[in-house]
């Protein structure tokens, strides 16, 4: 058995548990372990600009791989620069081990150089947390991190490591377990037959109903199955945010996206409906509306993983605890029995008219179906993303940073594979583009990867240029520029008289172009709609070399559809700025 | 309504401030809470008392259970059990009032743990409920402190929280 370091157990534990890349920031209390991944670690380290980016790149990796990301900072300032991506992975589901350094066991708690309690700041924000004490302890920690961070509902787990536990002149008996067993942790494994045959029965009696997918079913690796049901029993489908991707956009069942800023025809066919299967989705307040009136005629079956998704917010009638895929897989089979067995079939009468219904609320305000936008003689946000998604040819990873960008790519991009959208669901977090499309730019170099924002959130992370140059990670910057901070700006419009209370930037703004290019990159401004697609072009044929797209649009565009709150419904949406349901 | 939950807690560095912070986290009460070392040196004991709706009591097992450290839970209020909570009340006792407290705290069954020449301090368990009314019969008596340990309970019969 290998004599190793603390600090060496850890780059030893990280390349025997596979991690492809460590996203961090050096400092002094991990100077051990860095030494240690300098000296022997084969797994390549990413050095960051600020470790907020170091947790949204990993993350952004996690999220395009389906494997953990894994962040190394230090103890202190690197510990809570951290802290947001931590939150953003947490309200998201994305498995994430950040391992902070800490000051030397017997500083803590005297306020020593750079300390912070971590695990205590962490608390709320992650899976769970270790905090090691012995050096011998830090091979079984980090097997239990990643078990933890990657099963179940995935989340971020951190690690917590004193210095004095890496010193380089402590060596002890490594060994990295194959399995890991916690007594006080074991995610459901299979949902409940019974409950899954209630679901079958009530899924083939209904006449009005809606499939509502969500993030849970990427995360799952359930697209494919839930692509079969859907197609098996002829439902239309709805995805969440979180969940775009999971069904295939452009295909003929699919309504859209739903919630605040869903689709006409995919919110109103949750509110007619009579019968609603909610998979890995969690109803949360940005779908849902008005709880009190949501959707009123329907009966609702909820698979989620994580019970306490279950009838949070909105009652389940048939709740399902247990993974996705399982649980579809199940779902099926009965189904098929029934269909055979006891020939029980889907009410085609009904569904037919249930589809006629939909396609006429498609055909009046469907986002796809006409222009539903503004004419003006700017570039509107819309058609900067139908560009991208003709020239991307729809098979690019799209991430994007929070605001009306967020929303127009959402809307406009039709995302036909799992894992291409890639955005701050939960959080909200402005900043999370950049460094998430480094992420996954190293997991898939070969493929085309664009960041969506706006000039207010690129500004909050926008140091991560450096670290593109250094590693050479050529994505495309799609900058929305409107010269508000556009959501805002918006909401202001809508319920403050217009008043733009510290939404705009005035003449403060960069020169985007010259920015990037003091970086080493490319950057090209767009101002008229004739140049639009070409100038796409030209960004996406330099295929190794960060492209910064600087394109005015229209500043007066708003996102529509918009639920009408407070006290709205489902159905209670802006469909213009002067026209609503 | 109220709620008595015990936990079976690991006994690990930090694993009752998470059960705490949920509790603020999700703006869920406590309004007791008690917990020690059981036989088994690796768990704690956890009992704490709560109020909220049927929904909310649900969320609130069920994100108790969703803790890594929580190994297993119960919800006592919801079968037969015995609630104790243990009350050290130390008052002035002086004057007329000495023997009028000593009536009293034999009439509750606690007992005087220390005397003093101006103070009694009376231990007393029972159900929280018995406990204030002990306080309330103590309302002429000038009460100097109160220090209760909070509500610890188990269930009847064969039930046990056990792994």
């Amino acid at each position: 058995m290998e004599l190793l370091s603390g600090g060496e157990m850890i780059a030893k534990a990280l390349e025997d548990e596979g991690v492809e890349y460590i996203f961090g920031y050096p400092g002094g209390a991990v100077l051990h372990i860095y030494d240690a991944l300098f000296k022997t670690c084969k797994v390549p380290h990413v050095l960051v600009r600020h470790e907020q980016a170091a947790t949204h790149a990993a993350d952004g990796y996690a999220r395009a791989t389906g494997k953990p990301g894994v962040v190394l900072v230090t103890s202190g300032p690197g510990a809570t620069n951290a802290i947001t991506g931590i939150a953003t992975a947490y309200m998201d589901s994305i498995p994430m081990v950040v391992l902070s350094g800490q000051v030397a066991t017997h500083l803590i708690g005297e306020d020593a150089f750079q300390e912070t309690d971590m695990v205590g700041i962490s608390r709320p924000i992650v899976k769970h947390s270790f905090m090691v004490r012995h050096a011998e302890d830090i091979p079984a920690t980090i097997k239990k991190a990643f078990h933890i961070a990657t099963t179940g509902r995935p989340g971020p787990v951190v690690i917590d490591i004193p210095k004095d536990c890496t010193r380089p002149d402590a060596k002890f008996e490594y060994h990295y377990p194959d399995n890991v067993k916690l007594r006080s942790y074991a995610p459901a494994q299979r949902g409940h037959t019974g409950q899954i045959r209630k679901a079958a029965k009530l899924l083939l009696s209904a006449k009005r109903p809606v499939i509502y997918a969500g993030g849970g079913v990427i995360l799952g690796e359930s697209s494919e199955l839930l692509t079969t049901l859907a197609r098996k029993l002829n439902y239309p489908v709805t995805n969440t945010l979180m969940g775009l991707g999971a069904y295939p956009a452009t295909d003929r069942q699919f309504l859209g996206m739903l919630g605040m800023h869903g689709f006409y025809e995919a919110n109103m066919a949750m509110h007619h409906s009579d019968v609603i299967l909610a998979v890995g989705a969690r109803f949360d307040d940005r779908v849902t509306n008005t709880v009190s009136r949501f959707c009123p005629g329907a009966k609702i079956i909820h698979i989620d993983i994580d019970p306490t998704s279950i009838s949070k917010t909105v009652a389940a009638d048939i709740p399902i605890v247990g993974p996705v895929q399982s649980v579809l897989e199940d779902l099926l089979e009965i189904i098929g029995s029934l269909q055979e067995k006891d020939s029980q079939q889907p009410d085609t009468g009904a569904l037919g008219r249930w589809w006629q219904q939909i396609e006429e609320w498609r055909a009046k305000h469907g986002l796809w179906t006409g222009r539903r936008y503004g004419e003006s003689d700017r570039i509107m946000p819309q058609q900067v993303i139908e560009s991208l998604y003709r020239v991307t040819g729809g098979d690019a990873y799209v991430t994007s940073d929070v605001g009306q960008h967020q929303m127009f790519a959402a809307q406009y991009y039709k995302f036909d594979k799992p894992r291409r959208w890639i955005n701050s669901g939960g959080l909200g977090t402005m900043g999370f583009g950049l460094p998430a499309a480094m992420g996954v730019k190293l997991a898939f170099p070969d493929m085309d990867v664009a960041c969506v924002t706006g000039e207010g959130s690129i500004q909050m992370n926008i140091q991560e240029l450096s670290t593109c140059k250094q590693y050479s990670t050529p994505i495309k910057i799609i900058n929305l520029r409107n010269n508000y901070l556009g959501m805002v700006k918006q909401w202001q419009d809508m319920q403050y008289e217009g008043r733009y209370a510290m939404s705009t930037y005035e003449d403060s703004l960069p020169d985007f172009v010259k920015l990037v290019e003091s970086y080493g990159h490319v950057g090209i401004q767009v101002t008229r709609l004739d140049e639009l697609d070409q100038r796409m072009e030209e960004a996406f044929a330099m295929k190794d070399r960060l492209v910064f797209l600087d394109i005015f649009i229209d500043p007066m565009e708003h996102v529509y559809p918009m639920h009408v709150a407070p006290n709205g419904a489902m159905k209670d949406m802006w469909l213009s700025k002067n026209e609503r349901t | 309504m109220r709620r008595i939950i015990s936990i079976l807690l690991e006994n690990e560095p930090g694993a009752l401030s998470r059960v705490i912070g949920l509790f603020s986290q999700r703006g869920y009460n406590i309004e007791t809470l008690n917990v020690a070392p059981t036989e088994d040196l690796t768990l704690s004991r956890l009992t704490l008392t709560t109020t909220g709706d049927d929904k909310t009591m649900e969320q609130i097992t069920k994100q108790l259970n969703k803790l890594v450290d929580v190994v297993k839970l119960v919800d006592l209020s919801e079968g037969a059990h015995i609630e104790r909570d243990l009350m050290l009340i130390k008052v002035r006792a002086s004057g007329a009032m000495r023997d009028e407290i000593k009536r009293t705290t034999d009439i509750f069954r606690g007992q005087i743990v220390d005397v003093g020449p101006n103070t009694y301090t009376i231990q007393l368990t029972g159900t929280g409920e018995k406990l204030d009314s002990f306080v309330a019969a103590m309302a002429e008596a000038d009460i100097l402190e109160v220090v209760r340990s909070g509500v610890a309970g188990i269930s009847r019969g064969e039930k046990v929280l056990r792994l």
